[in-house]
């Protein structure tokens, strides 16, 4: 093989390379949101529930009985976790969800709702959040 | 002695919140760890 082709080669297997990450990146981004019960992530993405301060899910507005059922049952998990974690990193509950709450109101896309420090309720923007003057 | 400043003590005893700065640093302490949390707990969070 001469020297040209090689580079050729060479060049297009880094092409190859560059778009096989870019679909393995867009799959590990995607991953988080679809291991979410679609009855779930459709309540986030509508805005019925938000994301709280303290780190667990709230009801926004109205929220039927399957929605309350929906955000108690996930908040129970949510302390079993924190809980848990808590435990192992001798922190208190309350401040491993606190903490957990700080990187979740981050982690929230434009469109779903989240709390801010003084209660009230935020639609994320492309802005970043506004939350407590505590979280890292 | 009109005109002069009067100092007395408070009658409550003085409190130093500490809380705030106590809490900024159990929440930096715990932050890579909860990061990890809600990865590992996707479909909860």
């Amino acid at each position: 093989m001469d020297k040209l082709s090689q580079t050729g080669l060479t060049h297009r297997l880094g092409l190859i390379a560059g778009a096989l990450a870019l679909v393995v990146g867009t799959t590990a981004i995607s991953a988080s949101a679809a291991q979410r019960d679609p009855a779930y992530a459709a309540a986030r993405s509508s805005g019925q529930i938000g994301e709280q301060v303290d780190g667990y899910l709230g009801i926004v507005a109205g929220g039927g009985a399957d929605i309350r059922r929906m955000v108690e049952d996930l908040n129970i998990k949510r302390k079993a976790v924190y809980a848990q974690k808590a435990q192992e990193q001798q922190a208190t509950v309350e401040d491993y969800a606190f903490t957990s709450g700080c990187l979740l109101i981050s982690q929230t896309v434009p469109g779903e709702k989240y709390q801010a420090p003084d209660g009230s309720w935020k639609t994320r923007t492309t802005a970043p959040p506004i939350r407590d003057s505590r979280c890292p | 002695m009109a005109g002069c400043i009067s100092v007395s003590a408070p009658d409550k005893p003085i409190v130093i919140e500490l809380n705030i700065n106590i809490k900024q640093e159990v929440v930096y302490r715990l932050a890579a760890d909860a990061e990890n949390t809600i990865e590992e707990n996707a479909g909860i969070f």
